[in-house]
């Protein structure tokens, strides 16, 4: 989020550690409860809807309902997501190193990856919507659509995030002493796509 | 605290090589396949639904706890770091876990009101008449 | 300056002349002190708001069928009373304590992110203002501080007077969550060499225990709230039990989820400030500070498995209802085991009962009152009679005044010298702490009884032939007895500020850091940053704490530091090293900023914005909402331009 390398505080700290690595850490930690929270609402109201559109096929009074949820498209923007955490890996790996176009190259490998991930999930948002779910329609779909949005949301600030680092190290703005910026960069970015690990069998996959 | 001043140089060299990044990846990938192999199960009737649901999340579980050991590095890094992310997770899970306890084992009378109006989609047309949130009779 | 005898010249104070003044300076400062004064100021206005509201809500109470105010605006008052109270007054409060006493009790120049820091105190100016904002609008929150839902949905609660609450909590919670993760950085980070954990000031690490505890308590808080914003703005169902068959315990669940780590954010720092005062004034070290640390720890850690105790009356069922009777019933250990510490320090020790000291004893005494009736109703069957009366009112009375502001108000008395430079006066402060304990007791003992014959809280008037007339009389004029004490306070605070004695680097001979800088310290705070040995640095080899000799006290004419009328130490003239800047110095400071207060403007904004939303074409206020766009272009624009900002 922020450059500010002459911060007293990163100089020399008691634990040695970085101030603003750590920062982020409890960042997350804090947005773990976050997510939990969402998750938790998810999970109260799972199988609670008392109208349809459901979200997997199910069987109600002798009624057959189809489930809204894209199995197959939602698996192919997941693989997207991991993928573009090996590529952020990658990205921190060249920007260690140093190698010069390799390090932007990746970094916008990792902004392409979290942007298909987010073309699938607006794909998917206005398919269900013309399906008939909205959040008005019922639990499931004001569960779902906060939750899997508040996790887009949050993919939509990491591309941005990596874009600007992409351009910085295009620039030479980001060179091996600026590793930390990239490093608390991937930490979050795969703290989304852990966030989406947990969303993605909870909500798609269990029935 | 250990004085390790000396971390951001030295994390270039504690940590694997890109070789062993990409594995990594190659089994978050593969372990997706399966919990997809796991629903897939489930939808063609191969086991249960509580079966499903157990291997699906085991995997989810160990796909989690590589990211979070090696992508985030909490393998490598300073350990407080590792207690940072650990106690809030640990606490979340615990105080969601029993939330959702409370929400779907232990009833008790509100619970169980609720629990008659999950129900509802099951019963007869003419049960869903009753406006949906009025108290069940008991 | 590890360890000093000498106390630094009394002639004047510690006036740092070559720091900016001027409302510039305020509103782009990036220190820790100055946003800590902020904070202080801010919450104290807020204090005296709320304190406004509570009286009104006495006078209403006075007679039986009252029309002071109408039932509406009664509803308004206890709600904002209690919002206000918790999120404007005492919360900041603390935090303006964490602000301007934490870095100097660890050795830091500053926080760790002093940019961030601002940034949370703007949020938290704008936030407030923004919650009571509703009372312009005559749609002030209205459905109690817990909003339950359902009835804090849109079909139980029409008009804005929620949206108030839900985007208001919004900017607050943000606030809340940026200053702790500060603070928890701050201590684990940047103590100075030689304080380890178990050396830091007890103050300090229950500071880190309670961010601890916002950071993942408030992240919860802001989805329950988010989820109920949904509600209200864009028609979800999280909360809609009528079509969509949601549970109502839902937002139950997750606001005591938040809102019982919250009772713990607002009492773990004052058990920090108490632990300080009685040492201080007793000239003994912290009985058990080991123990003390750890059950800070235990309380912090309990405090969130007894969330559904605030829910006993909901029929969760015997299973639920035992384990959080029990669980509940486990926090009295620890919070016992602290009393027992206070009275042990207490014990053999050479008291002064300044008014710092009598709001610290008076903290011991009140706040068991409040943990015994909060044992009470932690059992299931008791909870059940209790649920919704006036004892529940006494109970978090005397926890919230009797405990936390009883505990602020002797850290002020405290502090207040370290942050000025002058002493309150004490005379006025015995008057003030006497009325506010005399008051304190009258208002709030005699809710228990009422509570047990059964008034309901939250009512706006009861019958004459209730039988609560006399009991909700005494209360109001205690009620003002309060505000007669708060009154001759506020006048203190301001008098002191002017013309109060000089105060001196460390005026009662207390162990911890931040006594061993001038008072008001200098912008870089500590001119060397010092090696610590041991837990109370100051007293390490002090004569004044042989045994039997009485604390030491700075003769403000002469110079000289007597104890008992002997000279023990010549007064060193700090004076001249205080008008050095920090650029003088060589020290770094983090430079001025204005994106901390740009940044906040324009996130406030974006919620500020989303509460116009659905105004009639009629009102002033219809088009407000596109304020919405423009904070979300001043938030990018000011990100972007704090992450590259020079010097930072």
């Amino acid at each position: 989020m922020s450059a500010h390398a002459a911060s007293p505080a990163h100089i020399d700290t008691s634990t040695g550690l970085d101030s603003r690595k750590m920062a982020f850490w409890t960042f997350i930690g804090s947005e773990c409860l976050l997510f939990g929270s969402l998750i938790a609402t998810y999970m109260a109201y799972k199988g609670r809807s008392i109208n349809p559109p459901y979200p997997h096929d199910v069987v109600i009074n002798g009624k057959a309902f189809h489930g809204i949820l894209n199995i197959p498209l939602t698996s192919f923007s997941t693989f997207i997501l991991l993928m573009s955490s090996v590529a952020m890996v990658f990205a921190l790996w060249n920007v260690q190193r140093g190698n010069k176009p390799w390090d932007a190259f990746w970094l916008f490998m990792t902004a392409l990856g979290g942007s298909i991930f987010l073309g699938c999930q607006v794909f998917e948002f206005t398919h269900f919507y013309h399906e008939g779910l909205t959040l008005r329609s019922n639990l499931f779909g004001s569960t779902f659509y906060v939750l899997t949005g508040f996790h887009g949301a949050h993919v939509t600030v990491g591309i941005i995030y990596l874009i600007t680092l992409g351009v910085m190290a295009l620039r030479g703005r980001i060179g091996p002493e600026r590793t930390l910026n990239v490093e608390i960069a991937g930490l979050y970015w795969h703290f989304v796509d852990v966030i989406w690990i947990v969303i993605f069998p909870l909500v798609y996959l269990i029935r | 605290m250990t004085s390790e001043t000396r971390e951001i140089v030295h994390d270039q060299h504690a940590h694997p090589g890109w070789r062993f990044y990409g594995v990594i990846g190659v089994i978050l990938l593969v372990f997706t396949a399966l919990e997809i192999v796991g629903y897939i199960g489930e939808t063609k009737g191969w086991y249960s639904g509580g079966a499903a649901a157990a291997i699906i999340l085991v995997l989810s579980a160990a796909k989690f706890f590589s990211v979070v050991a090696y992508y985030m590095h909490l393998k490598f890094d300073n350990k407080l770091f590792t207690g940072i992310f650990v106690f809030p997770a640990v606490l979340g899970c615990l105080v969601i876990g029993g939330m959702i306890l409370l929400f779907h084992v232990v009833h008790g009378e509100a619970t169980q009101l609720h629990g008659e109006m999950e129900l509802r989609p099951q019963m007869d047309a003419a049960a869903t008449q009753t406006p949906v949130g009025a108290p069940a009779a008991h | 300056m590890a360890s000093t005898a000498t106390v630094a010249a009394p002639h004047a104070p510690a006036v740092a002349h070559y720091e900016p003044t001027g409302l510039w300076s305020w509103i782009t400062t990036v220190d820790h002190k100055r946003i800590g004064i902020l904070y202080g100021v801010t919450a104290f206005l807020w204090f005296l708001v709320a304190g406004v509201e509570a009286l009104m809500i006495r006078v209403q109470l006075f007679v039986p069928n009252n029309h002071f105010v109408t039932a509406e605006t009664y509803n308004s008052l206890f709600t904002m009373h209690a919002l206000t109270m918790i999120f404007g007054a005492l919360m900041p409060l603390t935090a303006a304590f964490f602000n301007f006493i934490v870095p100097l009790q660890i050795g830091a120049r500053d926080v760790a992110f002093p940019r961030l820091n601002a940034l949370s105190y703007w949020l938290f100016l704008f936030g407030s203002l923004f919650l009571n904002f509703g009372w312009v609008l005559k749609a002030a929150p209205d459905s109690g501080w817990f909003a339950y839902a359902p009835i804090t949905t849109l079909p139980y609660s029409p008009g804005m007077h929620m949206d108030f609450y839900v985007l208001g909590l919004q900017v607050l919670g943000l606030s809340s969550i940026i200053a702790s993760l500060n603070f928890i950085i701050t201590i684990i980070n940047l103590r100075a060499p030689g304080m380890r954990l178990m050396r830091m000031p007890i103050f300090t690490w229950m500071t880190l225990i309670t961010s601890v505890l916002i950071v993942t308590a408030m992240a919860v808080f802001t989805i329950a709230v988010t989820e109920l914003m949904f509600d209200r703005l864009f028609g979800t169902n999280f909360y809609n039990t009528v079509s969509a068959g949601a549970d109502p315990l839902l937002w139950q669940h997750l606001f005591w989820m938040f809102g019982h780590p919250e009772v713990y954010i607002l009492i773990i720092p004052i058990m920090g400030m108490i632990s300080e005062v009685l040492p201080t004034f007793s000239r003994k070290p912290l009985f058990g500070y080991n123990v003390m640390v750890f059950s800070g720890v235990l309380i912090g850690w309990l405090g969130w498995g007894v969330w559904s105790h605030h829910m006993f009356a909901t029929g969760m069922g015997p299973i639920a209802d035992s384990f959080f009777s029990l669980s509940t019933m486990l926090i009295a250990i620890p919070t016992g085991i602290k009393i027992f510490n206070w009275l042990g320090t207490l014990y053999g020790g050479s008291i002064r009962f300044t008014t710092a000291m009598l709001f610290a004893v008076a903290f011991i005494a009140m706040f068991t009152i409040g943990g015994i009736s909060g044992v009470m109703h932690a059992s299931a069957p008791s909870d059940l009679q209790q649920s919704d009366t006036y004892f529940i009112v006494a109970h978090i009375h005397y926890v919230f005044f009797g405990g936390t502001v009883l505990g602020l108000w002797a850290a002020l008395y405290y502090w207040y010298p370290k942050v000025f430079g002058r002493l309150l006066d004490e005379k006025l402060g015995q008057f003030h702490f006497w009325s506010t304990f005399v008051g304190m007791n009258l208002t709030f003992f005699p809710m228990h009884f009422v509570g047990m014959f059964g008034m309901p809280r939250r009512t706006w008037t009861y019958g004459p032939e209730q039988g609560f007339t006399a009991y909700n009389q005494a209360e109001t004029v205690g009620a003002f007895i309060i505000a007669l004490g708060t009154l001759v306070f506020a006048i203190n605070l301001f008098t002191a500020w002017k013309r109060g004695r000089i105060a001196g680097p460390n005026p009662w001979g207390a162990a911890t850091l931040e006594w061993s800088i001038p008072s008001p310290p200098p912008a870089y705070n500590f001119r060397e940053i010092p090696v610590v040995h041991s837990r109370m640095p100051l007293w390490e080899d002090d004569p004044t704490k042989e045994a039997g000799i009485p604390h030491g006290r700075v003769e403000e004419e002469t110079e000289q530091v007597t104890i008992a009328g002997t000279q023990v130490a010549a007064v060193r003239d700090v004076h001249d090293e205080n008008k050095m800047s920090a650029h003088d110095l060589g020290i770094h400071l983090p430079p001025p900023s204005f994106w901390p207060i740009v940044l906040a403007a324009g996130i406030s904004a974006i919620f500020i914005g989303l509460i116009f939303r659905q105004v009639p074409a009629t009102s002033a206020w219809h088009n407000a909402w596109y304020l919405m766009f423009a904070g979300i272009a001043t938030t990018v624009v000011s990100i972007y331009a704090w992450a590259f900002e020079p010097g930072h």
